[in-house]
C-alpha cells in the first residue's frame, strides 16, 4: 500500500490501530519524492534525516502506549517562507539562498509540538510574489496533472507536493490568492483563514496586512484538522486575534439544508473560461440539490480590488524587503568598494524581476506627493471592499465563485505579461483585502486539469466554510482523483 | 545701518526611556555591554520576526506628555520611517508620524526672573538605532565599518518644541528644564554623555518686527548644554553675517563640529530624505483609555515648578535658590532628605548650593549614589552643630572636607579632632588678655573709635585657639576688657 497517498485522518486511524508506523509512512513519502520529484520539483530543501528521526520518536511513543494526537507522526511540507530553526529558509530567493534562521515560526513550533514530521521546504514564487512559481530564483515547480503547466503560485511547491502525494499535507501562505489559486490548479483543498487567526510570527513578510498562513490538504476533514492545530492567538504577533478555537472537525455533518449561499454577480465575468463557469454552475446546482438556498449577491467594488491590491501590497513589500541589504545575512555582493554600491549591487542581483517591480511600485506609491493619491486612496477603497462583504454577509452565510478564471496555464504563457498574470488572482484578492476566509476545493476538470471552487466566509466563519466544502466534496468525490505521474 | 535681529529657535530632543526591556522585544536596554550582546531576532530585524509593543514605553510616553502639560491622544499608532543606513537593521525605524502619543503642551522657563512659557508641539515614541564604528573617517570613505546593535530598539521619546525660544540662553534653559522634568518623572536618566539625551535645533533669524519666520537651518550633533549654547551662538552669528553681506540663508541640515567650534553643511533641502512614512501594518493602532491616563496622572510625582514653589512658600528660600536646587532632581531630593534632620532650611540650602554642589561637580559622585560619602543626614547634622554653637562656620568647612573624604559623621569628626567650639568664658579670657597685652596699638586704635581694629584682635584670639573659640563670645569679651 502506498501510505503517502492517504489522508492524515486515515493514517491517524492506522497509527492508532498499529497497522502502520510513522516511519513506514515517512519512508513511503520519501520513496514517492524519489520517484516523481524530478518531474514535479516541489522542494527547495528536504529534511529526510530529521523526518525519520521524528517519525521513530512518534513510533516509540505509540508502542509505549501513549495516546497520539491527530497530526502526530504525519508528514508535512512547509512553504519556504516560514522560518525553521536550523533549516535553510530561502523564500526561493537568491537574497536568502544561505539563510538559516535561529528560530522557528510559531506555526512550525505548533506543528512540531503536535508531533508533525517535517519532510522539507517547498518551492515558491520569490518572496511569495507571483501566481505560477515561475518567479522562484531556483527552478519552476510543475503541475502534477500536466507537467507542461504551472502549479499556480505563489505556494506552488506546497500545492504540487500534496497533489503528487509527496506529502500528506502542507502549509502555504496567501497574500492575494497564493494558497487558493495553486490549490485550484493542483486539485487539492486550500484554505486562506481569516486574517489574524494564524500567527504570522516567523512568516517572512511580503505584505503584512494581507499575509496569512493556511493549509493544503487532500480533503476537507484534514484541512479542518490542520486548522485546529495552527489557529489561535500568539502574543508574538500583535495582529493575531484572541478567539476561541473550536474543534472544526466536529462541524462536518454533511448537512447544508437552509444554508444561504450568495452568488456575487461581479465574479461571473467575461474572460472566465466557459468550462470553469459551467463547473461552478454545476456546483451551485449541487448545493441547491442538497437543500442550500442560492441567490445572486453583489460586491459592487470588486473591480477595484486588483488595483487596490497592487498599491497596498507593494507599498508594504517595499518597506518589508528593505532589510535585505547584504549587511547582516543572506546574499552580499563582494565586489563593491563602498557601502552604497554594495547596497545597490546586492539588491540588484539578490532580487528577481518581479520582486524589484513590486518594490518600485510600492516605493512610488508611498513617495511624498503620491501618497494621498495612491496609498491613502487605496486604503479608503479597501474599506469599501470590506463593507461590500459586510453587507453581503448580512444576507448570506457564504459566497461562492470560481477560485481562478482559468485552469492551470502553460509555462511562459503569462510570464512576460504581468497584468495577465495578476488577473489569475482576480477572484481571490478581495478576500485578503477584507481579511475574510476563503477555501478552494476541487469541483471538476477542464481538459484534464483540475478546476477549483471558492467559498468565502464571514470573519472567523471557517466552520461554515468547512461544513459546506465537506458536504460538497463528499457528494461529488473529485477530491479522490489523482494525477498520473 | 545695523539691523537688529530676532532669533527664533525650536528644539527637537530625543530622550531614551529607562524601561528594563526594549520597545518591541524583550532584550535588555542596559547601557554598554559587549557589542551585539543585548540583541534578539526581533531587534535585529531578522526575516519573519514581528514587533510587540512594550506597554511600559507607552506608559512612560503618556507620563512625559502629562508632565509637559500635553493632551494625550485617544487613538495613537506607530508608523514606519523608511531610510537606508546600516545602523538600522530593518532599514526603517518604527516611529510615530501623524498620531503621536501627546500634543499641545508647554513648559516654563525663567528668563531674567520672569516666567516664560515654551510650547511643546508633540511628544512621540520611537525606537533607537544602533552604533557604527568606521574604519576610516566616514562611512563612505571607510574600507569597513563595525556595527553594534545593543542600542537598536531602545525606546526613545522625541519632544518637539514650538519655535518659541529667542536666544541660545533660552534654548539652554529650556533643555535644562526639560531634562529636570524627565528626571523627576523618572522616565529617563537623561545622561547626555551616554547619549540618552540628544538635541537637534531649528534656527532662524528675522529683523525685529518682521512677522514671517526667516529660512531655518537644522543643527545636529550637540551632545552637551555647552555644545548647544556654542553651536547656536555660532549659527546665529553665521546667519546674521550671511544676511548682512546681502546673502540668503539656505534651508539645510548642518552639523556641529565640537573640535573646530563651527557648524558645517550636511545636506540641503533638495537632498532631504523622503521617509515614505506609512502606518506599520505589524502593529495595531492603540486606543488609550482615559482611565489609564488618569491613573498615570495620579501617579505623577511633584514636578520642579511645584517643588520650587514649596521651597519658597514653606521654607522661605529665595526664588533663585529654589530654582537652583530644584533644577537637578538628585540635588533637590538630597535637600528634601536633609530636611528630615534639620529645621534650618535656609542654612541647609546654602550648604547644598555651596560646598555640596562644588563637591559633586568636582568629583565622580552623584548625590543620589548609594555610597555618596555625605548622606543628607550628615550634612543636616553639620548644620545643627553650627546652629547649636558647637562649631563655627569656619571650622564647619574643614569638617565638611573631612566628611567628603572619610564619609564620617560630622559630630564624630569634631569629637575626634577636638574641634568643638570653646564657649566657656573662663577658658577664653586668659587668651583674650594675652592678645590685648601683645597688641597695644590696635587696642589704642579701638579705644580712639576705630571699630575695625576689633576685627584684627578677634582674628588673633581665633588663631590662638585654632579657630575653636566662639567668635561672638570673643567679640563680647574683647569689648568688655577694652572698655
Ligand atoms: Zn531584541
Amino acid at each position: 500500500m502506498q501510505l503517502n497517498s492517504l489522508t492524515a485522518h486515515e493514517l491517524h486511524d492506522k497509527l492508532v490501530n498499529k497497522e502502520v508506523s510513522s516511519v513506514e509512512i515517512t519512508e513511503d513519502v520519501f520513496k514517492r519524492i524519489d520517484q516523481v520529484d524530478d518531474k514535479v520539483k516541489a522542494f527547495v530543501t528536504l529534511t529526510k534525516e530529521q523526518a525519520l528521526a521524528k517519525a521513530a520518536e512518534v513510533d516509540a511513543r505509540i508502542s509505549g502506549g501513549d495516546k497520539i494526537g491527530p497530526l502526530e507522526g504525519i508528514p508535512v511540507v512547509i512553504k519556504d517562507n516560514m522560518c525553521t530553526e536550523g533549516v535553510l529558509t530561502t523564500c526561493s530567493s537568491k537574497m536568502l539562498h544561505n539563510f538559516v534562521p535561529p528560530y522557528s515560526a510559531t506555526v512550525v513550533e505548533k506543528l512540531q509540538a503536535a508531533g508533525a514530521v517535517i519532510v522539507g521546504k517547498a518551492n515558491m514564487d520569490e518572496f511569495a510574489m507571483g501566481s505560477s512559481t515561475e518567479n522562484s530564483r531556483f527552478f519552476s515547480t510543475r503541475n502534477p496533472w500536466d507537467t507542461d503547466c504551472v502549479p499556480g503560485g505563489s505556494s506552488g511547491g506546497s500545492a504540487a507536493s500534496v497533489a503528487a502525494d509527496e506529502t500528506i499535507y502542507s502549509l502555504g501562505s496567501d497574500t492575494g490568492g497564493s494558497i487558493r489559486q495553486p490549490a485550484s490548479f493542483c486539485g487539492v483543498v486550500g484554505l486562506k483563514p481569516t486574517y489574524g487567526t494564524v500567527s504570522r510570527y516567523g512568516l517572512i513578510a511580503y505584505a503584512s496586512s494581507l499575509d496569512q498562513i493556511g493549509p493544503f490538504a487532500k480533503d476537507v476533514r484534514d484541512c479542518a484538522q490542520i486548522f485546529n492545530v495552527i489557529a489561535g492567538h500568539d502574543p508574538k504577533d500583535s495582529t493575531s486575534a484572541e478567539f476561541e478555537v473550536p474543534d472544526y472537525t466536529s462541524i462536518l455533518t454533511g448537512d447544508v439544508k437552509g444554508l444561504r449561499i450568495g452568488i456575487p454577480k461581479e465574479y461571473f465575468i467575461e474572460g472566465t473560461d466557459p468550462k470553469v463557469l459551467q463547473l461552478v454552475q454545476d456546483a451551485i446546482n449541487k448545493f441547491e440539490a442538497m437543500g442550500a438556498v442560492c441567490e445572486e449577491a453583489t460586491l459592487p467594488h470588486t473591480e477595484y480590488a486588483l488595483p487596490v491590491y497592487y498599491l497596498i501590497a507593494p507599498a508594504e513589500a517595499s518597506s518589508n524587503l528593505a532589510r535585505y541589504d547584504g549587511v547582516r545575512y543572506g546574499y552580499r555582493d563582494e565586489t563593491a568598494e563602498d557601502m552604497i554600491t554594495m547596497f545597490k549591487r546586492t539588491r540588484s542581483e539578490g532580487f528577481g524581476t518581479e520582486v524589484k517591480r513590486r518594490i518600485m511600485l510600492g516605493t512610488y506609491a508611498l513617495s511624498s506627493g503620491y501618497y494621498d493619491a495612491y496609498y491613502l486612496k487605496a486604503l479608503k477603497v479597501r474599506t469599501l471592499i470590506r463593507q461590500d462583504f459586510d453587507r453581503a454577509f448580512e444576507k448570506f452565510d457564504l459566497l461562492i465563485s470560481p477560485t481562478s478564471p482559468t485552469p492551470a496555464f502553460r509555462f511562459g504563457e503569462k510570464a512576460d505579461d504581468p497584468i495577465q498574470m495578476y488577473l489569475s488572482d482576480v477572484f481571490t484578492i478581495s478576500l485578503n483585502l477584507a481579511g475574510i476566509p476563503g477555501i478552494s476545493i476541487p469541483c471538476g476538470f477542464s481538459n484534464g486539469l483540475p478546476v477549483g471552487l471558492q467559498l468565502m466566509g464571514k470573519p472567523f466563519g471557517e466552520g461554515t466554510l468547512f461544513k459546506a466544502a465537506h458536504a460538497f466534496e463528499q457528494s461529488t468525490g473529485y477530491y479522490k482523483m489523482k494525477p498520473n505521474l | 545701518m545695523s539691523t537688529d535681529y530676532e532669533v527664533v529657535i525650536g528644539l527637537e530632543v530625543h530622550s531614551e526611556l529607562k524601561t528594563e526591556s526594549k520597545i518591541f522585544c524583550c532584550s535588555s536596554t542596559e547601557f554598554g555591554g559587549d557589542p551585539n550582546t543585548h540583541v534578539c531576532p526581533v531587534c535585529l530585524g531578522l526575516p519573519g520576526t514581528l514587533p510587540v509593543t512594550n506597554n511600559k514605553v507607552v506608559e512612560f510616553g503618556i507620563k512625559a506628555g502629562l508632565a509637559l502639560n500635553c493632551e494625550i491622544a485617544e487613538f495613537s499608532k506607530f508608523d514606519r520611517k523608511n531610510y537606508y543606513y546600516p545602523d538600522l537593521p530593518k532599514n526603517y525605524q518604527i516611529s510615530q508620524y501623524d498620531l503621536p502619543i501627546a500634543e499641545h503642551g508647554y513648559l516654563e522657563i525663567n528668563v531674567d526672573g520672569n516666567p516664560k512659557r515654551i510650547g511643546i508641539t508633540r511628544v512621540h515614541m520611537e525606537e533607537d538605532a544602533g552604533k557604527l564604528l568606521h574604519q576610516g573617517a566616514t562611512i563612505i570613505s571607510s574600507k569597513y565599518s563595525m556595527v553594534d546593535y545593543n542600542r537598536t530598539g531602545v525606546p526613545l521619546i522625541e519632544i518637539v518644541s514650538e519655535p518659541d525660544l529667542r536666544s541660545a540662553e533660552e534654548a539652554v534653559l529650556y533643555l535644562q528644564k526639560l531634562k529636570a522634568i524627565l528626571e523627576y518623572t523618572e522616565v529617563s536618566d537623561c545622561k547626555m554623555e551616554e547619549g540618552s539625551l540628544r538635541c537637534d535645533a531649528n534656527v532662524s533669524i528675522r529683523p525685529v518686527g518682521q512677522k514671517e519666520f526667516g529660512t531655518r537651518t537644522e543643527l545636529k550633533n550637540m551632545s552637551s548644554f555647552r555644545a548647544l549654547q556654542k553651536a547656536l551662538e555660532y549659527e546665529i552669528d553665521r546667519q546674521i553675517e550671511v544676511v548682512e553681506e546681502g546673502g540668503r540663508v539656505i534651508q539645510e541640515t548642518r552639523t556641529w563640529d565640537e573640535n573646530k567650534g563651527i557648524t558645517l553643511s550636511m545636506r540641503s533641502k533638495e537632498e532631504a530624505h523622503d521617509y515614505r512614512y506609512f502606518p506599520d501594518p505589524d502593529l495595531v493602532p492603540m486606543v488609550i483609555s482615559r482611565d489609564w491616563v488618569n491613573e498615570i496622572k495620579e501617579s505623577l510625582p511633584e514636578l520642579p515648578d511645584a517643588r520650587k514653589a514649596r521651597y519658597v512658600q514653606e521654607y522661605g528660600l529665595p526664588e533663585y535658590d529654589a530654582e537652583v536646587i530644584t533644577g537637578v532632581k538628585e540635588i533637590s531630593d538630597y535637600f528634601d532628605a536633609g530636611l528630615e534632620f534639620t529645621k534650618n532650611a535656609k542654612a541647609l540650602s546654602n550648604w547644598v548650593m555651596g560646598e555640596l554642589l562644588k563637591f559633586v561637580n568636582s568629583s565622580d559622585h552623584s548625590a543620589a549614589d548609594e555610597d555618596f560619602p555625605i548622606p543628607p543626614a550628615n550634612l543636616a547634622e553639620l548644620v545643627e552643630l553650627i546652629d547649636k554653637g558647637e562649631i563655627s562656620g569656619k571650622i564647619a568647612k574643614e569638617v565638611f572636607k573631612d566628611m567628603a573624604e572619610s564619609g564620617k559623621k560630622p559630630a564624630a569628626i569634631v569629637e575626634a579632632k577636638g574641634l568643638k567650639q570653646i564657649s566657656d568664658e573662663g577658658a577664653i579670657i586668659a587668651i583674650v588678655d594675652e592678645v590685648l597685652a601683645k597688641n597695644p596699638q590696635p587696642v589704642e586704635d579701638f579705644r580712639s573709635g576705630n571699630e575695625r581694629a576689633i576685627g584684627f584682635l578677634v582674628g588673633q584670639v581665633m588663631k590662638a585657639t585654632r579657630g575653636q573659640a566662639n567668635p561672638e563670645l570673643v567679640n563680647k569679651l574683647l569689648r568688655e576688657r577694652m572698655q
